[in-house]
């Protein structure tokens, strides 16, 4: 063997993730430029509207829920170490906000919803139904992309924003009824260091982790092959994929909004 | 009407199509035969621009097929496609499915009057009304094709592709299909192209019949000379004999 050839695959894999890269990006950017020009389909927009916002609730909410109570100790833990178990309200809240909330709720709705939309579209694919779309003179990007692409980019903020409550409330119980927190000086806490940019970072956080979300489901649906092993694939590699965009975008807006 | 010269379409190093020459009269009941995998699905796509040719020019009354751009909507409004599969949207119910077109673009009308309009298309294809609030799911084989087929006439389209339109069926729901396939060309006076292995569905469907074989068309003539023609090609493929210039093994 070569030895050489551990760093060839290695190359040829780098090659390989930035072209799908490029290709997702061209995607997205053709699926933009959709998004101005007639026909528009409101009807579809409502409905994954619907099937992205609200049925992700639950979801959601439960990982916040659980997130906030769990900072919380930790938070209580650690600063024990150097006497600052003052700063679990404070630090929960940040936490939440600007961090937690958008990148586990993105996760948690990409696992949900680029996992839904791919399969959707795969099914379509395989089975003639966008090419059926064609020929009834309708664009599939339009029809399809679009409406997914808006509704997820407007309602994952929301989600982040609901999840971002339920997390700080989840801190909340723990403080209060784990960690013996006055409930008034724990909300005093938390609002006093709490900043409007904060909240803001992460709700800009969650539209592009929404339009990361939806571009993935539905660029992998779209590129489905054949059987039911293609969807599966499409399936699988659009969860990968909108997951590690998330991470990777996450970073680079923290960089773009933090770094001093 | 449509016009085929010199289609070509390779996907990597399969040459599906290798030069397809093919012209298609209005009115005309035009019946493509050939084996499996040997492009007839290709044919037809490439016409509607579903799949891009390789090399080669496509005419659809003197006019080169529009694949893009602002021509492209209404080139395609002049079509009406069955699939295979039917290609029904699993998430609309099936008025809906057949008013497709109905209910949005150029051809828009108001709720009520595509929903009449698709339950006169379901009724044409032998559908009861109770079926256009049921999903496409909840329908058997044969009523999804016939479903699809309304789909296909529904907005009156000057031409109709079939895909395989009685793959699957019983005999007696083919002949169903492959009568109503008959009546809605002649009644419309669309243009039809058919792409089939059944040989009772080319006899009922076809005013002329083309043998797509080996990436070209390798004979094409009137239904009533298919059975006389000495090419062997077309006679082995006929008659399903086992023998012959085509190879069984594929």
């Amino acid at each position: 063997m070569n030895l050489l050839s551990p760093l060839a695959a290695l190359g040829r894999l780098t090659q390989g993730a930035l072209a799908t890269v490029g290709r997702i990006a061209l995607f997205a950017a053709d699926a933009v430029s959709h998004l101005f020009r007639p026909p528009f389909y409101p009807r579809e927009f409502l409905v994954a509207l619907m099937q992205i916002g609200w049925f992700s609730l639950p979801v959601v909410g439960m990982t916040a829920l659980f997130t906030g109570g769990a900072l919380a100790l930790q938070i209580y833990a650690g600063g024990a170490r150097f006497s600052a178990e003052a700063v679990v309200p404070s630090i929960t809240a940040i936490g939440m906000v600007r961090e937690l909330g958008p990148v586990l709720g993105g996760l948690m709705v990409a696992a949900r919803v680029a996992s839904s939309i791919a399969a959707e579209v795969g099914t379509m694919k395989v089975t003639e139904q966008i090419d059926a779309l064609v020929t009834l003179s309708t664009h599939p990007m339009k029809y399809l992309t679009v409406p997914r692409m808006l509704a997820a980019t407007l309602a994952v903020p929301v989600l982040v924003a609901v999840g971002d409550s339920i997390g700080i409330f989840g801190g909340y119980l723990v403080g209060v009824n784990r960690l013996g927190f006055n409930p008034a000086t724990y909300l005093a806490n938390t609002r006093a260091y709490l900043e409007a940019f904060d909240i803001i970072s992460g709700l800009m956080k969650g539209a592009a982790f929404g339009f990361i979300i939806a571009i993935c489901g539905c660029f992998y649906g779209m590129n489905s092959a054949r059987g039911a092993q293609g969807v599966g694939r499409a399936t699988k590699s659009a969860v990968v994929a909108a997951s590690v965009l998330i991470l990777a975008a996450n970073y680079l807006m923290t960089e773009v909004f933090f770094s001093a | 009407m449509i016009e085929l010269q010199g289609v070509r379409k390779s996907f990597g190093k399969n040459h599906v199509l290798q030069g397809v020459d093919l012209s298609v009269a209005r009115g005309q009941s035009m019946v493509i035969i050939g084996g499996s995998g040997t492009g007839k699905s290709v044919l037809l796509k490439c016409v509607l621009g579903l799949v891009t040719p390789d090399a080669g020019t496509i005419l659809v009354d003197g006019q080169p097929a529009a694949t893009k751009g602002a021509g492209r909507e209404p080139f395609l409004d002049r079509f009406g496609m069955l699939f295979q599969g039917g290609a029904l949207f699993d998430s609309l119910p099936v008025w809906q499915n057949v008013a497709f077109r109905l209910l949005r673009g150029a051809k828009k009308r108001p709720k009520d009057e595509a929903r009449a309009i698709a339950i006169e298309k379901l009724r044409r294809v032998g559908l009861k009304e109770q079926v256009a609030d049921l999903f496409p799911a909840e329908l058997s084989g044969g009523m999804q094709k016939r479903v699809g087929l309304a789909r296909a006439i529904a907005a009156e389209p000057e031409i109709i592709f079939f895909d395989e339109p009685t793959t699957g069926l019983d005999p007696i729901m083919a002949g169903v299909i492959n009568e109503l396939i008959r009546e809605i060309v002649t009644e419309m006076g669309a243009t039809a192209m058919t792409i089939t292995h059944d040989m009772t569905s080319v006899r009922a469907i076809a005013d002329r019949v083309a043998m797509l074989h080996g990436g070209v068309i390798r004979w094409t003539g009137p239904i009533a000379e298919m059975d006389t023609t000495p090419d062997p090609y077309v006679d082995q493929f006929i008659h399903g004999r086992a023998e012959g210039p085509i190879e069984s093994v594929r």
